[in-house]
């Protein structure tokens, strides 16, 4: 069925139709309009589930974890300071391996208090051992966050679906909601491979001397290394079911292309209308939409990119003394390959500044103008200074 | 005659085995609130020596189920897996948060406070050792007047009275709150027991549990000194229902220089100091019998 969604809501009916059991969250913008829907299923009893209003994002992790522990599916939903609040229980998730499942949506970190789109929250979190899947639009949210919890639940790895402030959490767009019947089709109720019970008692994410915690680590590296085949066959299964598909990342017209514009979130729909701009002037150019972020799809960005003259990447995030985080990233998954194109970083939408159609422009013509980057990233979009 | 049933020593839900020091007031606490609770139980431990005592990977020295959890998070993690439990329909399990007074007093207040205002269905114990004993002896906020602590060392003791975690607890107007004596354990039992079968709200036990490496005195006097707490008024035995009928149960009436005179951790006390301190247990028990009596 079609309906007109905000992309928050997206994310509210795609919770409900997983048939979540304990949600616990705690408000903040642009977050907000996700929680208080759940609130509402939860109060009119069109999920059937218990919603803990706790007292901040850390404890609202906290008891996701204690719920996820007793062996139920779980979900909460944050963005910015109360993702920089959480970070001490984002470790203990993944290290005690369970299947949460949040929504985290993309805003400035103060001071001064900004509320709007900026991608430095999740990224700064990228060793938390969370798999992050940024998305780009209304159904994306949607299909990614009901995919979110079958991955989680494959790999016994915590899910972050990360999408823009308000370009997208209060964009209102045509979504089609599948139906209860099809989404428990995909999604069947959660089998706990381990859980808290007394007729098998055993002790979770106990002390872990040196002796141990090594392989521990090194376990749930194996548990990432598994996410890509896993991911592949979520969407595999998805596909049969409601025929959409997304990939750890999307090639638009980029086998010919001589520069690659790498794009995220709510940019990559910016992007594919500059890329038809730019290919009916004759321009060389192709995106791809990266996707998932953690794990780092190395294999897929050295095949697409490796082949590119020049890579060029949007950051809206920033890394302070480094670079944009995405570009490192991309360099990095590229030295040890077989070709390496030099990869230009261009940090621009920072807080809530508006990505347009110029901008991607501006940065394209910047890369096709310079033989090589530049050492540090390139700042578009600045206020000249008065 | 009334004769006290001996403690039972059969079915204990704890190995023989754990990492505890010689003489911890914290491992005798347990011992006592697992006879008492029963194996229909599940454990939320935030750091503190408990998270030790308890044994590492891939052991336990406890045979109910553990969820170990971050430090400021017992409130909140209990309040999860208890939700977890409903869900499941298992209403026979109590979800016990145990912790010590740092994870209780200090960084775990805010997440005890959230959930004990929801009121979530769970027992709390605090086993107050009077500082932050895990780390090495650094002052928390129950650590009373007077003390001698790593971050409170030479001139520099504490000199600020203890945090009232009960009054604070009963302020919030739970069904029940009370204090408990591991030199009290039929006391103790009993309580463990109430709070078990009263299902529905939250349950909070403040318990008194003698740390000999922290507070410097020998590890035979654990329960000694447990008991001069009580003996002294510093630590009365109480209950408070509904945050406002209060109940109690055991106190004495002798000088607290028993008390500090048995403890390295206040050797320091000078005469004047004694005399402030046996001034605020002395304002301290007439506010509480202001209580019983109304
Ligand atoms: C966020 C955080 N800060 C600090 C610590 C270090 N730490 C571990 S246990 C502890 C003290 C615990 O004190 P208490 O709760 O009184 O329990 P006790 O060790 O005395 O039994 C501290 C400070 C930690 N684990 N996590
Ligand atoms: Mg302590």
């Amino acid at each position: 069925m079609k309906a007109v969604l905000e992309g928050s809501h997206a994310v509210s009916e795609a919770v409900r139709m997983a048939r979540v059991e304990v949600v616990s969250a705690y408000p903040i913008t642009p977050q907000t309009h996700i929680v208080e829907a759940l609130s509402e299923y939860c109060a009119d009893g069109s999920m059937d589930a218990r919603f803990i209003c706790v007292e901040s994002e850390h404890s609202a992790m906290a008891a996701v974890i204690g719920a996820a522990s007793g062996g139920v599916r779980t979900f909460t939903a944050t963005s910015s300071h109360g993702l920089a609040l959480m970070h001490e229980l984002l470790h203990w998730a993944s290290a005690a391996r369970l299947p949460i499942v949040m929504a985290e949506v993309n805003r400035a970190l103060g001071p001064g208090w900004n509320i709007w789109m900026d991608q430095t929250d999740s990224l700064a979190q990228r060793d938390t051992g969370w798999i992050q899947l940024y998305v780009e639009d209304g159904q994306e949210v949607l299909d990614t966050t009901l995919q979110a919890f079958r991955l989680a639940e494959a790999v016994n790895l915590p899910v972050m679906v990360v999408l823009d402030a308000f370009f997208l959490s209060h964009t209102y767009e045509p979504v089609d909601v599948p139906d209860q019947a099809d989404v428990d089709r995909f999604l069947p109720s959660l089998e706990p491979r381990i859980k808290l019970d007394c007729d098998d008692p055993c002790a979770m994410s106990q002390m872990a001397p040196p002796g141990v915690y090594m392989e521990m680590r090194r376990d749930i590296q194996k548990g990432f290394e598994r996410v890509p085949e896993a991911f592949a066959a979520v969407e595999g299964a998805f596909a049969d079911i409601f025929n959409r598909r997304y990939g750890v990342m999307e090639a638009v017209a980029c086998d010919d292309a001589e520069t690659i514009l790498v794009l995220t979130g709510t940019a990559a729909g910016t992007g594919r209308q500059v890329i038809d701009r730019l290919r009916s002037r004759g321009e060389k150019v192709g995106m791809v939409k990266l996707k998932m972020f953690r794990p780092f799809p190395v294999r897929e960005i050295r095949s697409v990119l490796g082949a590119a003259g020049k890579v060029a990447v949007l950051d809206r995030n920033f890394s302070f003394g480094a670079s944009g985080i995405f570009a490192q990233e991309i360099r990095a998954a590229l030295y040890n390959g077989k070709a390496h194109p030099p990869v230009f970083g261009y940090i621009a939408g920072l807080g809530g500044r508006d990505v347009t159609v110029d901008t991607l422009e501006t940065i394209y013509r910047m890369t096709c103008e310079q033989a090589v980057p530049e050492a540090e990233s390139v700042w578009v979009g600045l206020n000249p200074p008065n | 005659m009334t004769v006290t049933p001996p403690i039972r020593q059969t079915g204990d839900l704890m190995y023989p085995g754990h990492v505890g020091c010689p003489g911890c007031g914290a491992v005798i606490a347990m011992k006592f609130a697992l006879q008492a609770l029963g194996e229909k139980t599940m454990l939320v431990i935030p750091a503190c020596c408990w998270a030790i005592i308890a044994g590492p990977h891939p052991q336990t020295a406890l045979k109910i189920p553990v969820l170990h959890t971050a430090f400021a998070t017992a409130g909140a993690a209990a309040s999860g897996l208890r939700a977890a439990l409903d869900r499941r329909g298992d209403v026979e399990t109590v979800v016990t948060a145990w912790a010590g007074d740092g994870g209780t007093f200090d960084i775990g207040f805010q997440s005890l406070s959230g959930a004990v205002e929801r009121n979530e269905d769970f027992l709390y114990v605090c086993y107050d050792n009077e500082a932050y004993m895990n780390t090495g002896v650094q002052r928390s906020s129950a650590t009373p007047f007077g003390t001698r602590t790593t971050t409170t060392p030479g001139k520099g003791w504490k000199a600020t009275r203890k945090k009232n975690i009960v009054e604070v607890l009963a302020a919030h107007r739970i069904p029940y709150a009370a204090t408990a004596s591991i030199a009290y354990p039929d006391d103790m039992m009993r309580k463990f027991r109430t709070a078990r079968n009263l299902k529905g709200g939250s349950r909070f036990i403040h318990v008194y549990a003698t740390c000999p490496t922290g507070w410097r005195v020998p590890s035979d006097m654990t329960i000694a000194v447990a008991r001069l707490a009580v003996q002294t008024n510093i630590f009365p035995l109480y209950e408070v229902a509904d945050g406002v009928r209060y109940t109690l149960n055991e106190s004495g009436d002798r000088p607290v220089t028993d008390y500090l005179e048995a403890q390295g951790r206040f050797k320091h006390l000078g005469e004047a100091d004694c005399s402030a301190i046996q001034a605020m247990v002395d304002e301290d028990w007439h506010l509480l019998m202001r209580k019983i009596d109304g």
